[in-house]
């Protein structure tokens, strides 16, 4: 037997076939996977937010996250409060941490809806830090953080993201050579403006020893990726100044 | 007599040494160079070709008769596709920070030009059972070269092998670290990678002179 596997019709046919059962299969499978893919993404959000406060495996500096058995724990151990501000209203949610920035950023755009920033309040040492989601984008998609800042809104530690940056270029921007340049940065200029964070080219100071300049060096080849960094920190940190301001007037 | 004949066990053990797709077809070398620094991502990696290949030979041997002719590479690429979104939402469930270490290297995959070159070359003229061999001895021949790769990189480069600190520590000064010894930060960068493989096609060739091409 023979099928005459030229035939216009025939081709039509066999894609149309084609498309059904691996589209259906995919589906089936996605499904199936979802809730566990789900968990692991709960999961890492918690090992990024101690990450960003220096709490990771091994001890201070190290590169690796809390393993992601005693996230949850160690989570609930150092992260003291978790605070959702919405239209300068401070609310305690302790889901905050589940607030999808992505989407909140896209509801803002309607004028009228006031967004939901949460900010997580840790302590480690005594010392208490001010957990911070920014998200933005990058050169070919989305890149995304957690910034720990203490209460003049010095940084104190971040952690980076991304979905597809270039690795060995974009994609650096979540090794530790280039978040750890971010600590000790402040993101007010002397005249106490807010002007953020800027990954910088050629600013004189690769060993990032002055920590008022309000800039970082960038990586080289990820211009794009750097800018998006530099855009990301200044329109989301932005958001929690009055927050910030109300603290030390109280 | 094994559980093979001998054409058979051919399919396997040729891709192995003197057919390997990668040192003598110089397929597959975009993967083999972006994620071998680590032992345990090409140990991944090898696993997930092998089982791509695998299978993927069999599906499109087993559909060589009805495929449309006109749209062969199509019908290639959905199989290839569908098999690696597989490969990743398993990974993404039970394995989360290896993929995310893997991102985007599992989808490559798909454009993996083993797997399109085996498709085309052997699935779709030959048997399943055959394709099978096939796409498992051409997947373990790529996976053999990116785990030697994956070895020298990671103990050269970082000291460790699949993460254990073999050499010593080189904070502590322990181990080989104590009389001197310096990681080379050259290894982690992929253009080392090339060399490993090109010291690996040197040392093949000069073991089996049949391999040298004529100029």
């Amino acid at each position: 037997m023979a099928i005459n596997t030229d035939k216009n019709s025939y081709t039509i046919i066999f894609s149309v076939i084609m498309v059904l059962v691996v589209g259906s299969l995919l589906a089936f499978i996605a499904q199936g996977l979802k809730p566990t893919i789900k968990e692991n993404e709960r999961i890492e959000i918690q090992q990024n937010i101690l990450y960003a406060m220096g709490v990771n495996e091994n001890e201070e500096g190290s590169r690796e996250f809390i393993a992601a058995e005693k996230a949850e724990q160690t989570f609930a151990e150092y992260i003291k409060k978790q605070l959702v501000i919405q239209n300068g209203e401070v609310t305690e949610d302790e889901n905050a941490y589940l607030i999808d920035i992505k989407k909140e950023k896209n509801l803002a755009k309607d004028p009228s809806y006031s967004r939901r920033l949460p900010l997580f309040v840790g302590e480690k040492d005594g010392k208490t830090y001010y957990v911070a989601p920014i998200r933005g984008k990058g050169l070919w998609d989305a890149i995304w953080g957690y910034v720990a800042l203490n209460e003049d809104m010095v940084v104190q530690g971040v952690f980076f993201d991304h979905k597809g940056e270039t690795p060995g270029l974009g994609a650096n921007i979540k090794e530790r050579f280039f978040m750890d340049d971010f600590t000790g940065e402040k993101l007010f200029d002397a005249d106490n403006n807010f002007v953020g964070i800027t990954a910088a080219k050629g600013n004189a100071d690769p060993k990032n020893d002055n920590k008022d300049d309000n800039e970082v060096d960038a990586i080289a080849g990820a211009t794009i990726t750097g800018d998006g960094v530099s855009a990301m920190l200044k329109s989301d940190l932005r958001l929690y100044v009055p927050y910030f301001q109300k603290l030390k007037n109280n | 007599m094994g559980l093979l004949s001998k054409k058979d066990s051919k399919l396997i053990l040729d891709p192995l040494a003197d057919n390997n797709p990668i040192t003598i077809q110089v397929l597959g070398i975009c993967s083999a160079l972006a994620i071998t620094a680590q032992l345990k991502a090409s140990i991944v990696m090898a696993i997930s070709v092998i089982f791509v290949l695998g299978i993927g030979n069999v599906v499109i041997s087993l559909m060589r008769n009805v495929i449309p002719s006109k749209i062969r590479i199509i019908v290639q690429l959905v199989v290839v596709a569908a098999l690696v979104i597989i490969v990743d939402q398993i990974l993404k469930a039970y394995a989360y920070t290896l993929s995310k270490e893997l991102s985007v290297f599992i989808g490559l995959i798909i454009t993996n030009c083993i797997i399109m070159g085996r498709f085309e070359a052997f699935a779709l003229g030959n048997g399943p059972w055959r394709s099978f061999l096939d796409g498992i001895g051409n997947a373990l021949g790529y996976g053999v070269i990116l785990i030697i790769v994956g070895f020298f990189r990671e103990l050269l480069g970082s000291g460790t092998l699949l993460g254990f600190k073999v050499l010593g520590d080189p904070i502590e000064k322990t181990g080989l670290y104590a009389i001197g010894y310096e990681n080379n930060g050259f290894m982690l960068l992929s253009p080392m990678a090339l060399i490993v493989v090109g010291i690996i096609i040197w040392v093949q060739r000069s073991k089996n002179k049949a391999l040298i091409e004529e100029h």
